[in-house]
């Protein structure tokens, strides 16, 4: 079977609705973030791989630009996500998100 | 493609699908960051068969090096690695959830013929199989049609982020 451009957005596609899963079903907040790595690599793939398919032969390189800008907004949500979760843990002993509810209505 | 690309295109999406299954599935956090090491080695390896060999240095280098490092530590530093990383009550609504999405999505990219451009209207582009790193850097600075603005909000939101995050976590 030929891969094409279909194989690599139907894996982009079961790579985010892995983290997707993660993310919506999962107590600790740490765990929460892991699961958002994988659904922000996942959108990536499906960038990279219609900058590659678009059109025979070459190779578009906005795609890669975009992809490159993701990953950079990923390197900070990461960063700030972690000090969010370290400042929880440090005030309520916990980073179960369930817990993390003072905001609650 | 070629029959390598194929056969790297194979082994990196089942290593990569088999490890972001285990990062979901597997209880001790740790070892939870330990596959999700894995998943982005072989997101890695995916880039580098769709011939962008740039981006699966920088996927190394960032995702590998620094924020697995990044969540290794907020591991170790929540010390929560007993209590394990269990699933809440509302997983199997989200279980349920997920999976049609997938299936949606799958089906739609399934059937749709998408349809190809030629290279010359569609912005910067080489032939496959060169290198693009100085491509990359090319489109990016180039003057009319680069990306110099998003670069420097780029820019300017991880300084943000740097000090936010140290701000975030001082001791006053």
């Amino acid at each position: 079977m030929d891969v094409g451009l279909t194989h690599y957005l139907i894996l982009s596609a079961i790579l985010f609705s892995i983290g997707l899963f993660g993310a919506l079903s999962k107590h600790n907040a740490i765990g929460i973030l892991m699961c958002i790595e994988i659904m922000l690599n996942g959108a990536n793939i499906a960038v990279v791989a219609f900058s590659r398919f678009l059109a025979a032969d070459t190779v578009l390189l906005t795609g890669h630009v975009f992809a490159l800008f993701v990953i950079l907004v990923a390197a900070a949500e990461a960063a700030v996500g972690l000090a969010i979760v370290i400042t929880l843990y440090r005030i309520r002993e916990t980073v179960d998100v369930e817990k993390a509810d003072s905001m609650k209505g | 493609m070629d029959f390598g690309a194929e056969l790297a295109f194979w082994i990196f999406a089942v290593i990569g699908v088999g490890a972001a299954i285990a990062v979901v599935a597997v209880r001790n956090l740790f070892r939870a960051a330990l596959w999700l090491v894995l998943s982005f080695f072989a997101v890695a390896g995916i880039y580098a068969s769709l011939s962008a060999d740039f981006l699966a240095v920088a996927q190394v280098l960032v995702y590998m090096g620094a924020i697995s490092v990044l969540i290794i530590f907020g591991v170790m530093l929540t010390r929560n690695v007993q209590r394990g990383n269990p699933f809440n009550r509302a997983w199997p609504w989200a279980f349920v959830i997920c999976a049609s999405l997938m299936g949606l999505l799958i089906f739609v990219f399934h059937d749709t013929s998408w349809v190809t451009v030629e290279a010359a209207q569609a912005g910067p582009a080489i032939n496959q199989g060169d290198p693009t790193t100085s491509e990359i850097a090319d489109a990016i600075f180039d003057k009319d049609a680069g990306f110099l603005l998003p670069l420097e909000i780029g820019a300017a939101l991880i300084l943000a982020a740097v000090v936010g995050a140290i701000a975030l976590v001082k001791d006053d």
